[in-house]
């Protein structure tokens, strides 16, 4: 089970978090200015790295908060957490 | 045969006390102390076991977990139909007690005589990766006559097939040291450890901790000593330096390591008891988060490679020192050594001072070192440059064919040492990288990627005193201690000497019959990597997971590939490092305790009314009330007829409620779901549809306007947690600016339905403070309903004019009652509700949707043309969206009317499937059977005839004829929605509910959700200060305020009026007294019994007084606060608290 620190509640163990995707895809302003491809793209596109992946996470059984997790895919460990 | 192989003293048995056992069917008798392997020797026992593949006869080989051959089943008492029959146990761990019934596997019909042998002939047909390529043809015989054949001729022993009557709990704990192996290394780390004040762990897999210690008779040459005393007396008072300062778990195998330092451990409670206690648990599996784990987890000894070096009384030297001076035990009368080492030399000395006769050493080295005179002076016969060219006898080992043709010698036992392996499991898994040690021929501990240390002989430090000073090293002595030792012989490796020649067809694993010619036979075929030979010869599979096998495996493959054996590697340690049951892996998760079961507030009432329940999620739901001798089906039309014609109750209380509060709310549910909330009236409600941002249909609900800036909004049954999570989402991420607040009030509110058109003359006398005649369809209003504080709705989903009244759930059971006691409604459950919704073409999210449906299949296609954005509307104008041939919702009856269709089933147009069923009813109304169904380009295709198929095997084959219809079975015009009828005789309410419903909660509980600028007014108008602190609880005056988010505080206190702590721009204020029940854990265990279900660390010094959290208890999500040093208050929601108390039960004690 993964320690994950939560930049509230401090290290917590995995069981009370919630996986929350890739980090930094902002849902556009306007999704109407956008054609298929371009709404495709976000809905489904993600960089899926090999290393350090910046993801969300939420601390579903704690304080709640969805906040920014580095962690390296390959080893699984987390480099650090950021409050968004 | 009475013990005829027990040395007439030494040993830690306690000789005594002799203990009777059966093994096979026959008595024997050991003593308190004995494994039952060294039981078994005592008696001459050395045949237990026949081999995997060739039923060959194998003895015992080892004195511990690295055992192959020693697998018996131990069956026991009290486990009816075999319950607590225990496959697969090495019988080198099981410790003897009276009474213990062991048998041997894979053998018929007995050891002595076993009819598989006879596959011995066929071996050259077992080879490697026979399984690919012997029976192949034909065809028709793989599943009939070779798998069942092979199957039944190999193999490990029976699984139990009856319910494990015992008991299995888990513990989480936390410790600053964990130090895996009690030997002298993991001893002294955990002196050093103990002096530095920490918390500390010790185990070890045997009953007994001291490891190599337990070996040691402290006498004579090769006799231990540490610190001028006996090993043994050095351990005991070590140990007893230790009590109380360090947590000493025998019998308790670390097993896997996990992320982040997390120490899977399995403690075996009762299998060593003759007697086992009532009620104590089996085993415990512990979960250990450890800053540091130091590994003092030992070598083993390696085998040595030579035709016929798998007979019974060939044993490791190493095992049968143990047996000699650990359980006074001799192997045998007779003995010759082949070693190519110093260490055993120990076992041939202890043996020759038992009275052994010590026929010979055969030593591979040319010349031996100093110990091998140290033998000739004791009189022994050492030769040196020798080794074992084979062996003969049958049952039992016979002579000894020594190398280069000089002769062979008569013995009845062999012991063997090709040096030892360093046991590198535990700090593979953690992910650090080995390194080849060429001097060792072994892999030792190279760049950690944990917080581990090793020490001692699994990171390649042999000889006692270097043991003992890297273990105290690494247990994190601040200065150095040196250990003074005299007499111990440790294993000098020969540099540049592989541990063995490869040679042809001898066992490199013993258990899974691998020989060096089946690894030939892989590498001719083409097999390179390790991880590939591993799998084509199952060699290091099973319990052996490569402790004996691995570096032969790795030698001998190395040496056909003639590579350097660091660049062929080992196979991947995985975990568990020796077999875990699947009692300890479910601990108490099992029957009731596997998933909460949760009940609604009014489910009393349906258990004593006679109500059959169905799964709903975790809920229990009442399906149907059958009257006596009523079927499913004549009862659900009963339940119909009632609602069509007089009045149905129903207990909707498990649907999803969401509070919504804030200024911006109203914007928010307008950009969350698909319908236009912006414009919703206040006390009117809306049916609305939540997408994902893909528009698919994932939720829908009513979305109530309470306030300008209070919203009450349900989901469905199993989507509450999800849509409340996706809101949250959007809220804190994407609309960060919108002044919105969301709470669960799932369990605050239970919802009675009041449905039909007597419904509302039912209600109008009971309802204060709302004009009920004067309510429209899709309304609210805030009111009382029998003296309760009430929300009424106005709304159904039965397409009769009905209501919902949802009321604070301690109340439920009083409001149903009296609406039972004045009017007498008919209960109906949710097979009644279906039927319902479907003859209205209401849809169920999840069984009409399946992830890839849009609103407009569903027939809401005016709902995606709004102009403003909302949550998943882009997806909607996508051109695969706009396709004409999309599933779209129809009706469809069947040519025969007494049909029901499968739910499920296809749908065919001609040969074509074109949707699928779903769902299907029985309608009772209609007097016939109805059915949904997504049928592709479905409403041009109403007035068709379109086919279901019956499937093949069915009864009746064919097709059953449907025509296409609008899904709408009843009432299109909604009608009914607006007829009211008068209730016939309504008898008045008791009034004593009045006044009980009346009073003010005795306990309140309040959400508050705020921007840090409204913290201030809220706490003086509540009387506590909202803290700051993460996870601290403030106590004011009556009340406390206990953080559980940054804008998120649990506000606990008396019952009573809350004054003026309202809502206000920037916080939501929302009730949820009866969402939750207090449990209050207490006593010097308190903590302790926490930690059986939560994984938190609540050490006094991490989890203080005061301190507070949300987490996870087991599966139930609980607001756990410390308000003493050995009291804990726990918040849990009500449907859960049955299972919270039953998960508690488990842990005391």
């Amino acid at each position: 089970m993964l320690l994950i620190p939560c930049p509230w509640c401090g290290p917590r163990p995995e069981n009370e978090f919630h996986y929350g995707g890739e980090a930094g895809i902002v849902r556009p302003p306007d999704p109407a200015a956008l054609d298929d491809a371009a709404w495709g793209d976000f809905l489904y596109m993600r960089s899926n790295p090999k290393g350090l992946h910046r993801e969300r996470w939420r601390h579903q059984y704690g304080c709640g908060r969805f906040f920014n997790a580095t962690r390296d895919t390959v080893t699984d460990r987390i480099a650090g957490t950021q409050k968004p | 045969m009475t013990q005829s192989y027990r040395l007439p003293s030494g040993g830690r048995i306690a000789r005594g006390r002799e203990v009777g056992f059966r093994f096979d069917g026959r008595n024997y008798a050991g003593y308190e102390g004995d494994t039952l392997a060294s039981a078994l020797l005592a008696n001459g026992v050395h045949l237990v076991g026949r081999s995997f593949k060739y039923h060959r006869p194998r003895g015992i080989l080892t004195a511990g977990s690295e055992e192959p051959n020693a697998l018996v089943t131990v069956d026991r008492a009290g486990g009816r139909g075999g319950g607590r029959r225990t496959p697969n146990l090495r019988a080198t761990q099981i410790e003897l007690y009276e009474g213990l019934d062991a048998v041997s596997q894979n053998r018929f019909p007995s050891l002595g005589f076993d009819l598989g042998a006879a596959a011995g002939w066929f071996a050259p047909l077992l080879s490697a990766g026979f399984y690919y390529k012997t029976f192949l043809w034909p065809p028709a015989f793989w599943s009939r006559l070779y798998e069942p054949a092979i199957r039944a001729a190999a193999g490990l022993g029976r699984a139990p097939t009856a319910p494990d009557p015992d008991r299995y709990v888990h513990q989480y704990t936390h410790c600053e040291v964990l130090i895996v192996g009690a030997g002298p290394a993991g001893i002294a780390a955990a002196l050093a450890a103990a002096s530095a004040g920490l918390r500390v762990m010790l185990c070890d897999e045997q009953a007994e901790p001291g490891g190599s210690l337990l070996s040691e008779t402290g006498l004579g040459e090769t006799g231990a000593t540490i610190e001028g005393k006996p090993a043994a007396l050095w351990l005991q008072d070590a140990l007893a330096s230790l009590e109380g300062r360090v947590t000493v778990l025998p019998r308790t195998t670390a097993f896997g390591w996990y992320p982040d330092n997390m120490i899977g451990l399995a403690e075996r409670l009762t299998d060593h008891l003759a007697e086992l206690p009532p009620g104590q648990p089996r085993e415990r599996l512990w979960q250990v988060r450890a800053r540091t784990v130091v590994l003092a987890t030992g070598a083993i000894e390696r085998p040595l490679v030579f035709p016929n070096n798998d007979r019974p009384g060939i044993l490791l030297a190493g095992a049968a020192r143990s047996y000699a001076n650990r359980w006074g035990v001799a192997p045998g009368r007779s003995v010759v050594i082949a070693t190519a080492d110093d260490s055993a030399y120990a076992a041939a000395l202890d043996l020759h001072a038992a009275g052994v006769t010590v026929a010979a050493i055969l030593d591979r080295r040319r010349q031996p070192g100093p110990i091998a005179e140290t033998a000739r002076a004791a009189g022994l016969i050492v030769r040196a440059g020798t080794w074992v060219e084979g062996t003969s006898g049958r049952k039992r080992i016979a002579s000894v064919a020594v190398s280069a043709g000089q002769g062979t010698i008569e013995c009845d036992t062999l012991l063997m040492s090709g040096g030892w392996t360093p046991s590198v499991h535990l700090f593979s898994q953690s992910r650090g990288k080995l390194r080849f040690d060429p001097m060792l021929g072994a892999f030792l501990p190279g760049e950690a990627a944990a917080q581990v240390r090793s020490a001692g002989a699994c990171n390649g430090v042999f000889g006692l005193q270097a043991v003992l000073e890297s273990g105290y090293a690494a247990g994190g002595g601040i200065a150095p201690r040196a250990f003074a030792v005299s007499g111990s012989v440790m294993w000098q490796p020969s540099p540049g000497a592989p541990p063995d020649a490869p040679h042809p067809a001898a066992f490199v694993d013993f258990q899974n019959d691998v020989t060096t010619k089946d690894l030939a036979i892989a590498t001719q075929e083409g097999f390179r990597s390790i991880e590939h030979v591993k799998r084509y010869t199952t060699s290091g599979m099973a319990t052996d997971q490569g402790k004996l096998s691995g570096i032969q495996t790795l030698a001998t493959v190395a040496g056909l590939l003639d590579r350097p054996m660091s660049d062929v590697g080992l196979t991947t340690y995985r975990p568990p490092y020796t077999p875990v049951t699947f009692g300890t892996l479910a601990g108490t998760a099992r029957g009731p305790l596997f998933d909460p079961i949760r009940h609604a507030p009014l489910h009393d009432w349906a258990v004593a009314h006679g109500a059959v329940f169905e799964d709903v999620g975790t809920w229990k739901r009442a399906r149907y009330f059958p009257q006596p001798g009523e079927s499913l089906r004549a009862a659900v039309a009963r339940e119909c007829r009632a609602v069509r014609d007089a009045c149905g109750i129903f207990d909707a209380s498990t649907l999803g409620k969401i509070e919504v509060v804030g200024p911006d709310a109203a914007v928010f549910l307008d950009r969350m779901y698909v319908n236009d909330i912006a414009s919703l009236p206040v006390g009117r409600c809306r049916y609305a549809i939540l997408l994902g941002e893909d528009g698919f249909v994932r939720d829908d609900g009513i979305v109530a306007r309470l306030a300008e800036d209070r919203f009450h909004v349900t989901t469905t049954t199993g989507g509450a947690a999800g849509v409340l999570h996706t809101m949250e989402d959007y809220l804190q991420t994407e609309f960060p600016e919108l002044r919105a607040w969301l709470v669960s009030t799932t369990e605050h509110w239970a919802t009675i339905a009041l449905q039909g058109p007597q419904s509302r003359s039912i209600l109008a006398p009971l309802t204060e403070g709302a004009d009920i005649l004067a309510m429209p369809h899709m309304s609210v209003r805030i009111c009382r309903v029998a003296g309760i504080q009430a929300r009424l709705f106005r709304v159904g989903f039965t397409g009769e004019a009905g209501f919902e009244i949802a009321v604070p759930s301690g109340h439920a059971p009083a409001l149903w009652d009296t609406l039972i006691a004045t009017a007498d409604p008919t209960p109906y459950g949710t097979e009644a509700m279906h039927v319902l919704r479907a003859e209205k073409g209401f849809i169920v999210v999840g069984q009409e949707t399946d992830g890839t449906v849009v609103p407009a299949d569903l027939g809401f296609g005016a709902l995606g043309r709004r102009k403003r954005d909302h949550v998943g509307k882009r997806s909607l104008s996508r051109t695969d969206i706009l396709r004409a041939d999309r599933p779209q919702l129809v009706g469809l009856l069947t040519a025969d009317p007494a049909v029901v269709l499968e739910e499920g089933a296809q749908v065919a147009s001609g040969s074509s499937v074109v949707g699928h069923v779903t769902s299907a009813y029985w309608s009772a109304t209609l007097g016939r059977s109805i059915a949904l169904a997504l049928v592709a380009d479905g409403r041009a295709r109403v007035g068709q005839t379109l086919t279901v198929p019956i499937p093949q095997g069915a009864k009746s084959q064919g097709a059953i004829p449907v025509s296409v219809v609008a899904p709408v079975f009843l009432d299109p015009e909604g009608t009914r929605l607006h007829t009211h009828v008068e209730a016939p005789s309504l008898r008045p309410c008791p009034p004593a509910d009045f006044a009980i419903a009346r009073g003010h909660p005795s306990a309140r509980r309040l959400i508050v959700r705020a921007a840090p600028t409204a913290t201030t007014a809220i706490g003086l108008a509540l009387g506590v200060l909202l803290g700051s602190v993460p996870n601290r609880a403030v106590r004011g005056r009556d009340r406390a305020a206990l953080w559980l988010g940054p804008d998120e505080w649990l506000v606990l206190g008396p019952g009573g009026d809350v004054g003026s702590a309202e809502s206000g721009p920037m916080a939501g204020v929302v009730d949820v007294s009866d969402r939750f029940e207090t449990v209050e854990v207490s006593g010097p265990d308190a903590a302790w019994r926490l930690n059986g279900f939560c994984a938190l660390d609540l050490a006094p010094h991490t989890f203080p007084v005061g301190m507070c959290t949300r987490t996870l208890f087991g599966k139930a999500e609980i607001v756990l606060w410390r308000t003493a040093a050995e009291t804990f208050r726990i918040e849990v929601a009500r449907s859960l608290t049955p299972y919270l108390r039953l998960c508690l039960e488990q842990t005391e004690g």
